[in-house]
């Protein structure tokens, strides 16, 4: 049980994919003006990683080394293709809002990064969970940086309004500007703390 | 229904306002693990753009002329992703064959390109907003060439500011990499009235 919660924690925090190995952020940037769409981004990432990391590890004895990649990719791309029509039947105007982010899951490096890494030489199960908290790491920083981005870009949380009408809103945030600083600043933080941790 | 926009606008557009990495933020993560050098970043803009421009073209032929006249836009992420990994393996082969000296330096870029967002991105961007053939040819050159120019400018300030004593340990690397980028997509923010695509 202790290697399913050491793998936890470093997915989380200590090899987080966004803030220590910068990946995924692609598509992820452009989805964060808006903490609706981000938590459903977010867990369609976490999602597609989990299952794809377990179907490329069942498979891996099957796949040879030449066309991995290849195959890798159209795994990826078959649970993407679901969660888009799941998006699709079931909530259309999230599913129009997050608009070509959605098939650009499949290019999410975080994804490739696991399943190459990971579950090319592990067992099924454990590449499941490996990709499952990868995909709640990247969750974890990109609801932190959409949190302050919708609250002073719009003044509310989840569409529901929080701070006083009289707010003037930051129009910066909902820009794409913000979503890099944010982002930096929150690295900036993590690795602070990380780097003083250390020291002591 | 194809929007009524020039060509030529669609192409300036999309190198400045609409700049595929500063606005829309694709393909990132090949833009901040290779901005380090500028040989490099130079050698991958090249093949972006190529590669962008050929594949934008290919994906509207298959797109307009065989998946829509068989209702299957459901596969269009899969189709898209196949004509892109076939392109390079074919641009691949080619540029080896014709000429060893492009091979060395763009060579061990190809396959990088294969899980570049922005190529995926442009393809999609030319299928949800409906654009015709010669615009989605120029779209795709203009955000070529708008990834490359952004990479290079990212690579000439990265080379100064790394060397920087005054960048704070904890965003050294990444973090200052990251307010560049946010500064430079404001700097390209100022373009913004002058053209307009959607």
């Amino acid at each position: 049980m202790s290697e399913y919660k050491k793998i936890m924690k470093d997915n989380i925090w200590y090899n987080n994919p966004v803030f220590i190995q910068i990946l995924g952020i692609c598509s992820a940037l452009a989805v964060t003006n808006n903490l609706i769409n981000t938590l459903i981004m977010t867990i369609a990432v976490s999602l597609v990683t989990a299952f794809s990391s377990f179907t490329v590890s069942t498979i891996k004895s099957l796949i040879p080394r030449k066309v991995r990649m290849i195959i890798q990719t159209l795994i990826i791309s078959f649970y993407v293709i679901i969660v888009d029509i799941i998006l699709r039947a079931y909530m259309p105007g999230i599913s129009k809002a997050l608009g070509p982010y959605v098939g650009l899951i499949i290019t999410n490096c975080i994804i490739m990064g696991r399943a190459e890494g990971f579950a090319q030489s592990n067992k099924p199960i454990i590449s499941f969970w490996d990709g499952f908290t990868s995909g709640i790491g990247y969750l974890v920083v990109l609801i932190a940086v959409a949190f302050f981005r919708e609250l002073l870009g719009f003044g509310t949380l989840f569409g529901y309004r929080v701070l006083p009408e009289g707010f003037i809103s930051w129009t910066i945030m909902l820009m794409a500007p913000s979503a890099f600083f944010m982002l930096a600043i929150f690295i900036w933080i993590a690795k602070g703390y990380m780097l003083r941790k250390e020291a002591k | 229904m194809a929007p009524q926009i020039s060509p030529f606008i669609l192409f300036f557009a999309s190198i400045f306002t609409s700049n595929i990495l500063l606005a829309n933020f694709l393909g990132m993560c090949s833009f901040i693990s290779v901005s380090k050098d500028i040989t490099s970043s130079n050698g991958l803009g090249m093949a972006v753009t190529l590669v962008m421009t050929i594949t934008t073209a290919l994906n509207w032929i298959v797109y307009n002329k065989i998946i829509i006249p068989f209702g299957l836009e459901y596969l269009r992420y899969i189709v898209f992703i196949i004509v892109i990994a076939a392109v390079v393996q074919i641009l691949e082969m080619l540029i080896d064959r014709i000429s060893p000296n492009l091979y060395m330096s763009l060579g061990i870029f190809l396959p990088l390109i294969t899980v570049n967002c922005a190529i995926l991105g442009v393809s999609l961007f030319m299928q949800l907003r409906y654009y015709t053939l010669i615009q989605s040819v120029f779209y795709g050159l203009g955000s070529g060439l708008g990834w490359w120019l952004a990479i290079m400018a990212l690579a000439a300030i990265r080379k100064k500011v790394d060397k920087s004593p005054n960048v704070p340990p904890a965003l050294k690397g990444p973090g200052i990499t990251l307010i560049i980028i946010g500064i430079m997509a404001m700097a390209f923010i100022g373009f913004s009235g002058m053209l307009n695509v959607q």
